[in-house]
């Protein structure tokens, strides 16, 4: 009895990525401490090489459900565990220059990057309520932390308080869910609530509803799913900008895995209750996202709200409740992670010392001074209207393929009419970088260092390589939904 | 008079934990001093805690025990943490009203 109890070798390959990433995170911790000032720059190369060794790891991990039901090692873990290393490979790239300039080249920002992916990482392969919770705790607060890295910076502050109270307040929600959850069927595993859902032996089904809706408004906090996106314009506007782009792709993701898998996997047999939901609330975010972007003059705010749309067009994909639907999810965010944390590097690049220049009217004549920096912009906005040859296209067409295939024609009317609205406000800024004069903010602008180049050059490969290629990013997206 | 339960019926914790999140909720929402919109989310987590307790004793089974203990681990490092950045939002603003933090936006 007592041997069941200890992890196979399996179960301990199965977690690898977690557990490299955390050695590497603390290992970070305690160099930091123990070493001299001035030999500093080694350090996000640990991160860079821990993160690589863990998405071999996470690429090659044996599948099953390891450590007592508590993870399901799938093809979605993977995907999504894949999905959020390689997103925080390419922030470490894009990050150093930043911290360097702005005096706050600490080295404990690299562990705290990886606590959270460490956390991302968890949620993604999570097989049971509380589980998810630890991972999610993980992952937020670190970063809660990192929003407000420049702690002298009053933006910063106003970035990290906000992130922290509404994310603790949603995870509150979350938790109050998942124990009714326990109270209604009597644990917490997703297979097990599935069965006892299906048997018809929950005598309160009222109960599991209105915990699967407190479930949902604490997931729809971190999704930024209207109306509970009020929060997100102030933090990605306040936090430094390469944290922006990680917090607008790595939580989100996760959050979505786990979204995924309760509502798809454990719930899926009270469908026809969350699925309205789930359809108004697509379009509500979708909604607001876009018709607040409109207006807009910060180009960090603009992102946000964008980031605000995005998800509402992964939920549709949500809603359409079917392996495709989840299939194009998670090509979606894959496509988009690539595509906004390139545009996110590239506004840090452009903000100089102190975040000075983030308006949308500084980019002005970026094309005549730097006309790479100006192309690689284009491609990552392009991908952000979904224009065809890059990833945004295919995103958008699997989401709306997929919704179609399960009869929610209006929703996908009106998802096409919001990604035309959206068209409007990113088109506007190609229209500042290419037709007007450059102005003093465009005149001295450094040439971007090579660990930038990277991480902008990357981005905008796989951005195009997902346009051009998406097969085997699908493949591997429709392998994990089955 | 109908006889005295010999136990605390379960429904009434349950109420009980019902109105202890609320009244977080409704906290969280209409204080406007930090620290306690801090306080207000640590009762709903309290109140999450009464109810794991709760049924745990209703399906006689320990792990809501544990998940309990869990729940306070995370709440004592989320306090950690956040009372950090109430301090460093002090330190910069010299005030704890949540009105006045709202620099951001146009």
């Amino acid at each position: 009895m007592l041997a069941n109890f200890i992890p196979t070798t399996a179960e301990y390959l199965g977690i690898m990525p977690e557990i490299i990433l955390t050695l590497a995170a603390v290992l970070i911790i305690f160099l930091e401490a123990a070493m001299k000032p001035g030999r500093k720059p080694m350090m996000q190369w640990i991160a860079v090489i821990s993160l690589g060794f863990a998405i071999f790891h996470a690429l090659h991990a044996p599948e099953g459900i390891a450590f007592q039901g508590m993870l399901a090692i799938d093809g979605m873990a993977n995907f999504f565990r894949v999905l959020v290393m390689v997103a925080g490979l390419l922030v470490v790239f894009g990050s150093s220059d930043y911290l360097t300039r702005e005096n706050a080249d600490a080295s404990e920002y690299y562990a705290l990057v990886l606590f959270s992916i460490v956390g991302q990482c968890i949620m993604a392969s999570a097989n049971e309520l509380i589980m998810m919770f630890i991972g999610l705790e993980i992952s937020s607060i670190a970063s809660y932390v990192l929003a407000g890295f420049l702690r002298d910076d009053p933006r910063n502050n106003e970035s990290a308080l906000k992130y922290f109270l509404l994310g603790s307040f949603a995870t509150a929600f979350l938790l109050y869910g998942v124990a009714w959850i326990y109270g209604a069927t009597g644990s917490t595993n997703l297979a097990t609530i599935h069965t006892s859902l299906l048997s018809g032996d929950t005598g309160h089904a009222s109960l599991v509803g209105i915990a699967a809706a407190l479930i949902f408004v604490g997931l729809a906090f971190k999704l930024s799913a209207a109306p509970f996106q009020g929060w997100a314009p102030d933090v990605y506007q306040g936090a430094p900008a390469p944290v922006s782009g990680f917090m607008t792709v790595g939580p989100k993701a996760a959050a979505f895995a786990v979204l995924i898998r309760i509502f798809t996997l454990a719930l899926g047999s009270m469908s026809d209750r969350w699925l309205p939901i789930f359809w108004g609330v697509a379009l509500a975010t979708m909604l607001v996202g876009n018709l607040a972007a409109l207006w807009q003059t910060n180009i960090k705010r603009m992102l946000a709200y964008s980031s605000i749309a995005h998800a509402g067009y992964v939920l549709v994909a949500v809603a359409a409740n079917s392996g495709t639907g989840s299939a194009a999810a998670m090509f979606y965010l894959a496509a988009y992670a690539f595509t906004n944390i390139g545009a996110f590097t590239i506004v840090a690049h452009f903000a100089r010392k102190g975040e000075k220049y983030v308006a949308i009217e500084d980019l002005a004549g970026l094309s005549q001074k730097q006309p790479a920096l100006a192309a690689m912009m284009t491609v990552f906005l392009l991908s952000l209207i979904g224009v065809p040859l890059t990833g945004g296209f295919f995103g958008k067409f699997y989401i709306f393929k997929a919704a179609l295939d399960s009869n929610l024609v209006w929703l996908t009317v009106l998802g096409l009419l919001n990604s035309a609205i959206a068209a409007y406000y990113y088109l506007r800024i190609l229209v500042v970088m290419y037709m007007k004069e450059p102005g003093e903010s465009t005149d001295n602008l450094p040439v971007a260092s090579p660990l930038l180049q990277v991480a902008i050059f990357g981005s905008a490969i796989m951005t195009l390589v997902l346009g051009i290629l998406p097969g085997w990013v699908l493949d591997f997206a429709t392998r994990a939904s089955q | 008079m109908p006889p005295l339960p010999t136990s605390v019926p379960i429904a009434w914790y349950l109420t009980l934990s019902a109105i202890l999140f609320s009244l977080g909720v409704l906290g969280f929402i209409l204080r406007r001093n930090i620290i306690t919109v801090f306080m207000s989310i640590e009762l709903m987590l309290n109140a999450v805690n009464l109810t794991f307790i709760t049924f745990s004793y209703m399906l006689k089974r320990v792990d809501g025990h544990i998940f309990s203990f869990f729940v306070m681990v995370v709440a004592a490092a989320e306090a950690a943490v956040g009372l950090a950045i109430i301090l460093t939002v002090f330190k910069n603003r010299q005030t704890l009203e949540i009105d006045e933090v709202s620099s951001l936006k146009n």
